[in-house]
């Protein structure tokens, strides 16, 4: 029999089950181990956590999200724990300072229970590009959950945890958030602190929840986001959470639908279920309008380029000269470099490497990272355009439902489209979440996506809300 | 170089003088044991980013102020990328295209004539860890340099001597001394100078080859690599050869530049935006301010010692030398009253202290009313000049108050007149035959007669008084 730990607002209230609550989701996470969903727990810790919130209700303390159980992505630091970004790299690193995000959620009685499998160094798409072996996805074992932040998705996915944290460079929330049949919001780049969030492209990275709901989802951006010292692209947005939590949507809103988003390539049960969502969307009251976004082609273009180019400067430290993994028979200093890297990162890690590297040299700095940042600026343009005539936009978070393990492994090409609907938001930095709306005929999870302004994270949660609700969600 | 010119242009880092490092909250400190001014950032651990220091750019925009440049509204910082064990992020955070200031220009006067040495550009970045090659070939580093502050100060290839260069960096260094940024050390690194030097026939349009001079650790060090290296490439020339685009490092023990092995230099640094910082904005409120605060500069206050207090050039010009030793001349002027000998004992008895004691002003140990009161005892002719320099320099070794020497070590000067007489008495009755040579005509010889009597009293007598009683008593 499967275990289940209570509600998290059940916990909240009865903040004495907490103790027994953690072991509940440790035997939990030990039943479901098969999935390779979690990389290292933190029991220990999470004990004394457990008590710790525990006593502090007792003395009568604030504490916003007491009772929930977080499971966070291997490459978002927590002190004196592993990050191992899922890379042999790091295999046995050990962070020596807790992420922004994670402390704030900790301070707020949040309980972390363990860290999660992912992408190396959030690079993929699928969960198998990783030191640990694949994480499975809990419907179907055959398949990927999606990634690179696989092992939170299945975590929440598979009532291991009340929500958990992953980190969205180009999609990697809100695709495996569709293929497991979550919910995974893109906060607004600079809501929330990346400090501690291992980079991979500085300019687009993003640390972002998983839960079963937007309410919760919501809940964990107030907290873990706002203005943090250690980040200067951390924005001074006013972060609160209300007790009430999210409000339901009191206007009527002009909802945008792409049409760019709903031609080839997309897998027609999801077309589908974009249109029966978003005419139940009208049904409520709101409007629907045509739009276009047409850079919006060029997006998954631009992001390769300046995704790679960023992470190949970001993943210089890893050199075997300091700390991590050093190729021990090198002699000299550049054969320290090449062999200890060459055996540290994995395939995919070093392609990404190599061709950012690349698109920064000399010569073709003009040609690929110059034209990028130009045609990066039209996807924004695009978008502003749009929400001058609509308040969101709804569209498929993926083409495709969860494909087979293995299936696009040695077709990289293949692989990057699958964040053709996701990272058109990262490049213009605006908000974006999955919400489950829907299964295909295998029975296999269907997301769709809202996103909204600069700083409208509140209102496409509401706009999740709706959606959850036509679908007897909640 | 007979019929050759060089041309000659400087890229000169300096440590700028923060509390903490230009990124994260380590204390900007030399001198420390090694890698223990550091934490998760400056390390370049993964998930840390960099938050900009504001006192970086403050202090960045005094010194650009100062030499006359445009400081930009916005600038950007990039990532410059390369490996090596000191650079712990495998980037240094540098400023690429859009640098902090541009333009400016520092004027220098070199064997009497005045030239004026363009500046290009000041950017912001930060310092490497230090690299030290041990003995056995391995190599040691130490991290708590990474991330402390610099400002790079690139000239136009506008110097053509090595003395020019030497002159230039003279006045780099006397102005980030002055303007409290930089300490000025090239032996502890914290103003260092990379030199891009070429040669080319006199009256020739084209420049020759430019090769880069690395590794100079003082400014006689930059002097003589460019006189190596000037003198090398006119060899090359001369002999038939061309000059090939390299990288010398000056051996300062050897006196000679050897090219830098391949492996070190790295051609493509692969600039890009840095995305982990926001843009620089210097609001124009905030750069009127300092403009404002702005301290006297040194041309302005030498120019100011002239006219205000009717000193010589050279003099002024030596007293504006430091910031310290202005401000000390200054307050002693105002103190004695007496601007003219106050630029004497300063410039004379306060710079050769100094000197002999390898010390600078600030930790001078005699205060200005202690030295003014010395200037006033031999104003009013208690003390000699030569033995008021005495005791100035017994106030040094002993650190007591000019009063106890004084009184302690019989510096005091006598103008008893009848006391005098009595000694001038003595001295002529000693020496008779140069009493006769003397009035028989040999004029000079009063002064033995002075120096004798003032011999004889050890110093003490007015010379003055003791003047005119020989006088008085050889007519
Ligand atoms: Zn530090």
């Amino acid at each position: 029999m499967t275990l289940k730990i209570p509600p998290h607002q059940h916990l909240k209230n009865h903040p004495e089950e907490l103790p027994s609550a953690v072991e509940t989701c440790l035997q939990a996470i030990e039943q479901a181990k098969p999935l390779n969903a979690f990389v290292h727990l933190l029991a220990d810790r999470a004990r004394h956590k457990a008590v710790e919130v525990a006593q502090a209700t007792g003395q009568g303390e604030e504490l916003p999200l007491r009772g929930m159980i977080l499971a966070v992505k291997d490459n978002i630091a927590i002190e004196g724990t592993s990050l191992s970004c899922a890379s042999r790299i790091l295999k046995d690193f050990k962070s020596l300072f807790t992420a922004t995000a994670v402390a704030r959620l900790e301070k707020a009685g949040a309980i972390i229970i363990g860290k999660t499998n992912l992408d190396e160094f959030a690079m993929g798409s699928s969960c198998e590009n990783t030191i640990f072996g694949p994480t499975h996805h809990p419907l179907d074992w055959e398949r990927v959950p999606g990634g690179s932040s696989g092992g939170s998705a299945v975590a929440v996915a598979a009532g291991l945890v009340h929500a958990a944290l992953g980190s969205d460079t180009g999609g990697s929330v809100r695709q495996p958030a569709a293929f497991c049949g979550v919910v995974g919001l893109k906060p607004t780049y600079g809501r929330v602190s990346r400090y501690g969030l291992v980079a991979f492209g500085s300019s687009l990275d993003q640390i972002a929840p998983f839960a079963t709901n937007c309410q919760d989802a919501f809940a964990v951006l107030c907290i873990m986001g706002g203005k943090d010292e250690h980040d200067s692209t951390s924005a001074a947005y006013p972060m609160s959470y209300p007790t009430e939590g999210l409000k339901p949507l009191g206007e009527k809103l002009r909802i945008g639908l792409p049409k760019e988003y709903l031609e080839e390539g997309l897998q027609a049960e999801i077309a589908e279920v974009v249109l029966q969502v978003a005419r139940g969307l009208e049904k409520a009251g709101h409007d629907l309008v045509e739009i276009s976004l047409p850079y919006s082609k060029l997006a998954v273009g631009v992001y390769y380029i300046l995704a790679t180019a960023e992470a190949s400067s970001n993943l210089a430290r890893y050199d075997g000269a300091r700390y991590g993994f050093r190729e021990h028979s090198a002699e000299s200093l550049q054969d320290i470099y090449t062999h200890s890297r060459a055996g540290g990162f994995g395939r995919e890690v070093r392609r990404r490497i190599m061709l950012g590297t690349y698109v920064l040299s000399a010569g073709y700095y003009d040609a690929y990272y110059k034209k990028a940042q130009r045609v990066r600026r039209l996807v924004l343009g695009d978008f502003l355009d749009a929400f001058g005539k609509v308040d969101v936009i709804l569209a498929p978070t993926t083409p495709t439902t969860a494909f087979k393990i293995g299936e696009k492994i040695d077709d990289p090409l293949a692989m990057y489209l699958s964040d053709v609907y996701t990272t058109p938001a990262n490049l213009a930095g605006i908000p974006a979440v999955s919400v489950p709306a829907g299964k295909d005929t295998k029975r296999l999870p269907i997301g769709v996506q809202i996103m909204g302004p600069h700083f409208s994270d509140e209102l496409i949660l509401q706009v999740g809300c709706d959606i959850e609700r036509l679908h007897g969600r909640i | 170089m007979g019929e050759y010119e060089a041309v000659i242009g400087l890229e000169v880092h300096a440590q700028l003088m923060t509390e903490t490092k230009a990124f994260c909250t380590c204390p900007n400190r030399y001198g420390a044991p090694p890698n223990t001014l550091v934490c998760p950032v400056c390390l370049g651990m993964p998930g840390i980013l960099p938050v900009l220091n504001r006192a970086m750019l403050e202090q960045a925009m005094k010194l650009a102020l100062a030499v006359g440049a445009t400081v930009h509204p916005r600038s950007k910082f990039d990532r410059k990328n390369y490996f090596y064990p000191d650079l712990p992020k495998g980037y240094q955070i540098s400023q690429y295209d859009e640098p902090f200031s541009t333009g400016g220009s520092i004027e220098l006067k070199v064997d009497g004539h005045r030239k004026s040495i363009r500046i290009r550009r000041i950017h912001l970045e930060e310092d490497a860890g230090k690299s030290m090659h041990q003995a056995d070939g391995s190599t040691i580093v130490d991290m708590n340099r990474c991330g402390v502050p610099l400002v790079e100060i690139v000239s136009e290839p506008d110097m053509s001597t090595p003395a020019e260069a030497r002159a230039y960096l003279n006045e780099i260094r006397r102005l980030v001394r002055w303007l409290d940024v930089c300490d000025g050390n090239m032996e502890e690194g914290s103003l260092r100078c990379d030199a891009n030097v070429s040669v080319h026939r006199k009256g020739s349009e084209a420049f020759g080859i430019a090769t880069e001079v690395k590794n100079m650790n003082s400014i006689r060090g930059v002097e003589r690599a460019l006189a190596y290296e000037i003198e090398r490439q006119i060899g090359v020339v001369e002999g038939g050869g061309t000059i090939t685009r390299q990288t010398l490092l000056w051996d300062e023990t050897e006196e000679i530049a050897r090219p830098m092995r391949r492996k070190e230099s790295s051609d493509d640094y692969r600039y890009f935006p840095e995305p982990d910082l926001v843009e620089v904005v210097v609001p124009s409120e905030w750069a009127e301010r300092i403009s404002r605060d702005l301290v006297e500069l040194p041309r302005a206050r030498c120019m100011r010692f002239c006219q205000e207090y009717g000193l010589a050039e050279a003099t002024a010009e030596v007293l504006a030398g430091e910031r310290g030793v202005a401000d000390y001349f200054e307050a002693l002027a105002k103190e004695s009253g007496d601007p003219r000998r106050a630029a004497n004992w300063v410039q004379g008895d306060v710079l050769r202290i100094l000197k002999e004691r390898n010390c600078d002003i600030a930790s001078f140990p005699v205060s200005v009313s202690d030295l003014a009161g010395l200037m006033n005892e031999v104003e009013t002719a208690r003390l000699s000049l030569s033995g008021a320099k005495k005791v100035l320099d017994r106030m040094i070794e002993t650190g007591r108050s000019p009063e106890s020497i004084i009184e302690q070590e019989g510096f005091a000067q006598t103008s008893d007149a009848r006391e005098i007489e009595e000694v001038a008495r003595e001295i002529l009755a000693k020496f008779p035959s140069e009493v006769i040579k003397y009035k028989s005509g040999k004029k000079n010889l009063f002064g033995f007669f002075v120096g004798e009597t003032m011999k004889a009293t050890k110093g003490q007598a007015n010379p003055k008084v003791a003047s005119e009683i020989l006088q008085r008593l050889l007519s």
